[in-house]
């Protein structure tokens, strides 16, 4: 079970290569990547700002958090901060399960709390201006419905 | 007491700073963002609606009810968008 903060890039291929090579009873493992995105087509890059004290204990405990809940063998964060630009990779999730369900669910529980309760702040820069992302209701409506739903 | 108290993002930005040291009285977290109201306009801007922005006191998220001691870090920012 990890969880990194970091500014650089990370090797997509090669951390899902590590991390399905350190499972051992898991018959499913998923993985999502999320990707800066300019609907404006106008936006120069994105700079993410993190409070460095709290963000990889923060990280950690929702990675305990997915693995007991959903019975995970094992689950992955890599989050990056500083300056990215429109198509790079922003952060990944991996999550190893027996079945595919606690392998998807496990990916998108972790996935709806890195949104709303990891301590990440989007900053968008265009030529002209700068605008902070704001939060979506719909976000914490995702975070609810984890305490409403029974167990997968 | 002292408290180290840190600002990001937008509150950040319209405090002036990312950090700071403060002495102060303040029992909870609201006495706190009334004495820090007072120290200027980009303060006051920054703490216009404490219903749009987060604490986390020591490193995890809380409330405003939340009571202080000596040497707590204090963080104040908008909600959090991650992922």
């Amino acid at each position: 079970m990890a969880a990194h903060v970091q500014e650089t890039a990370f090797d997509f291929s090669a951390e899902v290569t590590s991390f399905q090579a350190s499972i051992k009873d898991s018959g499913a493992v998923v993985t999502f990547t999320g990707i800066v995105r300019d609907d404006s087509g106008t936006m120069d890059h994105m700079f993410i700002e993190h409070y460095h004290a709290m963000t990889e204990a923060s990280l950690q405990k929702f990675v305990d958090q997915a693995i007991a809940k959903f019975e995970l063998e094992d689950a992955l964060v890599i989050h990056r901060h500083g300056v990215l630009k429109p198509g790079e990779a922003i952060m990944m999730v991996a999550t190893a399960a027996r079945h595919r369900k606690d392998a998807f669910a496990g990916a998108d529980y972790l996935m709806d709390y890195l949104k709303s309760r990891a301590p990440f702040w989007k900053k968008e820069i265009f030529k002209d201006y700068t605008e902070w992302v704001e939060s979506r209701a719909q976000d914490e409506e995702a975070l609810a419905a984890w305490s409403q739903e029974p167990k997968v | 007491m002292k408290l180290d108290i840190l600002y990001f993002s937008w509150v950040r930005e319209r405090v002036g700073q990312s950090q700071e040291t403060v002495e102060t009285e303040a029992v909870t977290v609201t006495d706190l963002v009334a004495d820090l109201t007072l120290r200027g306009a980009g303060y006051a801007l920054a703490f216009v609606d404490t219903g749009a922005i987060c604490v986390a006191v020591d490193q995890e998220l809380s409330d405003f009810n939340t009571p202080l001691k000596d040497g707590c870090e204090v963080a104040f920012f908008p909600p959090m968008t991650g992922g």
